[in-house]
């Protein structure tokens, strides 16, 4: 019957990572010397529990490790050691190193064993480990053991104190137990028993004299039966006859018993992380509720069957009415299924506490770092990619913005700089806001880098906007030093990037000396997209909604051509390039003049094009699938839909189709970047 | 067999011991902490109960204490489930009323074993 425990394993990683996430978070909320007895508390917890967890589940040595961390945590919160700087950057250490330990154990990978002996011996030495293994004697198992099979003989006096009853043992249960291990005689004292008058029922008054004989019964053997409740009874173990020449014992105290316990783990492959979510409780219920309404029209609309020769005016109203429920219940459970992917952003927002930490550190400045809307939720798949992004503009924050005390007091601000992290909904979207009170963006500074770098032409105006807008230039950075915290080679450019492939899009605002605020806004999910519909030829193509400027019919006079391959279309003040969208994937569109057709502006990447179609069919939510899982990457195209009809509608890409249409030698615009700009 | 409320804040040793001791027919309550499984203890009268000790909002060692006090658990086996093999942990079980414990790392045959000790 024995059970296959590494059913528990994944389990007991995720917690643990929430253990450890705990402890970093406590750790970093530490006020070294004034320790707050809830928060060490709280950490000592957590590390108790991996500790437990990682013993009984056979990985031995995350459960060493943490062992060590314990003591550690345990001394401080018992008040023997008080806490400092070197203690926390010790244990914040010994947290990331026991998030790769299991990591490793998750994904069945050699763990770093370097780092580990390194920590452990810093451990070690902050706890001044002089060899106590106190712990390891639980692991020893129990001493001499007579398992000879030797037939031995035993008398054993066994009187329990009064409230042994009150403990829940049972003197009948620990003679069962005896029995187990040969046979046994009892008798029962019955002196102690007062008169029924004076009897208190719930105590004991009784004692017995036992007798137990059996093959290689030994004393540790007794003992071990006896063990709970050592202290709730006198008990004298004597051997009768025994059966070799070994000495007889001295009845004496029982020590302290540990269990022997040796533990190990099949090690069964655990298939690497599955990629799952927690859902809370309630929003399982909710999707059932929906469920259930969806059953009700159903069983509504379900009355409506029978004979259509006759389908009255009634009837149709009716079904008009369940029509429109059903379509109310769809949208919701579709609402509640999608809420299911979205969890709350802190958890890429929990990261942050420990990098600032580390940070200010580093570059020695002091900063207050606050987050809000922790609880704002944001689709699993955004979440996974925003991480970075996050990571490096809260790093340009602290590192670039952010300056230090000295010169921080010099312009009369406080020595401590504060760093906000920010998120929120806001029309269907998520906005997540890093703000600093540093030193802000410098424009002559990036301008005079934009020239340097040939981004721009000496001497033209350019409006702050335009000017951070440099910023996400490729291959621009404005520090003067390159520090190994920002210049990674990854720059501006590419969060922005990252972030556009999500759909969202960032902004900067800044004063110079009062600080700068990057706002990142970002669609809900990413498995759902407002969409244009609009006819090219024969086919449908879908146009996302939010890249839309506007639609409008062409008048000739406003179209120029440009060196006859291209041309654009004066919209107000602007030349917007016309891309004649059936060109671009060789197919061919019903109107050949442009006046037959209409012209929808998109915006992507900073640039305004005009889509030639033929005709603006509905608007919808669509549902994205992915073309390349299903066929191959196709240039201009993000993805596929199917339409209510049947038919599959491909979802332009907006940034790609204005990418393809800036390259030399597709046909037309490459002129017209000055134009525009 | 038994009805059983095992407590612990980790839910990788409750889903464990849960499942060992559903297996071994017995029917399970549990709690994630303290406080948790005194309200548990109030509403289901069960037969036996697991506690681990280190647990938030109300430890171990409290809730044996809390349950003593309460007269359907005046006799009730209590099992500490816990790592602590330091005597002064035990003792302080002991004192509170504990029945019994049980020393992590164990295995889910040793719970079984360990439980059948109790239960009459």
């Amino acid at each position: 019957m024995s059970i296959d425990i590494t059913q528990f394993h994944q389990t007991f990683f995720e917690e643990s990572f929430e253990g450890l996430d705990i402890m970093e978070s406590g750790l970093l909320d530490l006020d070294i010397g004034a320790v707050d007895n809830d928060t060490i508390n709280a950490i000592f917890r957590a590390a108790h529990s991996i500790k437990g967890g990682s013993a009984t589940f056979g990985f031995t040595n995350i459960a060493t490790f943490t062992h060590a961390m314990e003591t550690l945590l345990d001394e401080i919160r018992d008040g023997h050691r008080s806490v400092s700087t070197e203690i926390v950057e010790v244990l914040l250490q010994s947290v990331d190193c026991l998030r790769d330990m299991i990591t490793a154990q998750r994904d069945e990978e050699e763990p770093d064993g370097e780092r580990i002996t390194q920590l452990q011996q810093a451990l070690d030495g902050l706890l001044g480990k002089e060899n106590e293994d106190s712990e390891d004697d639980s692991l020893g198992g129990s001493q001499n053991k007579h398992d000879d099979g030797a037939p031995r003989e035993w008398d054993i006096s066994f009187t329990p104190h009064p409230h042994l009853l009150k403990t829940g043992n049972d003197p009948a249960l620990l003679f069962r137990e005896l029995e187990s291990l040969g046979t046994l005689t009892t008798e029962v004292d019955l002196t102690g028993l007062p008169p029924l008058s004076e009897m208190d029922p719930e105590e004991c008054y009784l004692s017995w004299k036992l007798k137990l004989s059996g093959s290689g019964v030994s004393e540790e053997n007794i003992k071990e039966v006896f063990e709970w409740v050592e202290d709730d009874c006198d008990l004298v173990i004597k051997e009768i006859a025994p059966a070799t020449a070994t000495e007889e014992k001295p009845p004496r105290e029982i020590p302290s018993n540990k269990k022997p316990i040796a533990k190990s783990v099949s090690k069964k492959s655990l298939t690497p992380e599955s990629s799952s979510i927690r859902v809370s409780i309630d929003k399982v219920d909710t999707l059932i509720n929906m469920v259930g309404e969806l059953v009700i029209t159903q069983s509504m609309m379900g009355n409506l069957d029978g004979d259509f020769e006759d389908f009255d005016h009634a009837r149709l109203e009716q079904l008009r009415e369940g029509l429109s429920l059903l379509e109310r219940n769809i949208r919701e459970l579709q609402e509640s299924v999608m809420r299911i992917r979205m969890l709350p952003i802190s958890f890429i927002f929990s990261r942050f506490p420990r990098m600032v930490h580390d940070l200010s550190q580093q570059l020695g400045k002091q900063i207050n770092f606050e987050m809000s809307g922790e609880q704002t939720e944001l689709d699993k798949t955004v979440m996974e990619k925003i991480g970075d992004p996050l990571v490096h503009l809260v790093r340009n924050s602290i590192d670039h913005g952010i300056e230090t005390p000295e010169i921080r007091k010099q312009a009369g601000k406080p020595e401590a700089g504060s760093v906000n992290l920010n998120a929120y909904h806001k029309g269907g979207n998520i906005v997540i806001e890093i703000s600093d009170d540093g030193a802000g963006l410098n424009k002559d500074r990036i301008l005079s880098k934009a020239l340097e770098k040939g981004l721009i032409e000496e001497g033209c105006q350019l409006s702050d906007e335009k000017i951070f807008e440099l910023l996400f230039q490729p291959g621009f950075s404005t520090a003067e030093t390159v520090s190994d915290i920002s210049g990674r080679g990854v720059g501006m450019d590419v969060v922005r990037r990252n972030i556009r492939g999500l759909g969202g899009n960032i902004d900067i605002a800044s004063k110079e000396g009062q600080g700068t605020t990057f706002t990142i806004r970002l669609p809900l999910t990413l498995a759902i997209l407002d969409g244009q519909l609009v006819r090219i030829g024969n086919e449908t193509y879908i146009i996302p909604l939010i890249s839309i400027v506007e639609s409008l019919l062409i008048a000739p006079e406003n179209v120029n051509s440009i060196a006859s391959t291209s041309e654009v279309y004066k919209l107000r003040e602007e030349y917007i390039p016309i891309i004649r969208t059936h060109g671009l994937f060789g197919t061919t569109s019903d109107a050949e003049d442009l006046e037959d057709g209409l012209l929808v502006v998109i915006e992507g990447d900073g640039q305004k094009v005009g889509l030639f179609v033929d005709e603006l069919l509905g608007q919808q939510q669509v549902v994205i699938k992915s073309l390349e899982t299903n066929y191959q990457r196709v240039a201009g195209i993000s993805g596929a839909t199917i339409l209510g009809d049947g038919t599959v509608a491909l979802i332009l890409d907006v940034e790609g189709i204005i990418g393809m249409s800036r390259k030399p030698g597709n046909g037309r615009n490459q002129h017209l970047e000055k134009a525009v700009a | 067999m038994a009805s059983i409320l095992a407590v612990d804040d980790s839910e990788s040793m409750r889903q464990m011991v849960s499942f060992a001791l559903k297996n071994a027919g017995h029917t399970v309550v549990e709690a994630v902490d303290g406080q948790d499984a005194l309200a548990q203890a109030k509403t289901n009268k069960v037969n036996l109960v697991i506690t681990d000790v280190n647990m938030p909002r109300m430890d171990g060692i409290s809730l044996i204490r809390e349950l003593r006090n309460l007269p359907d658990y005046k006799f009730t086996p209590i099992l500490m489930l816990t790592t602590e093999s330091t005597a002064e942990k035990k003792q302080q079980g002991k004192e509170a009323g504990a029945t019994g414990w049980l020393v992590k790392p164990f295995n889910p045959d040793q719970l079984i074993s360990t439980i059948n000790k109790v239960l009459g």
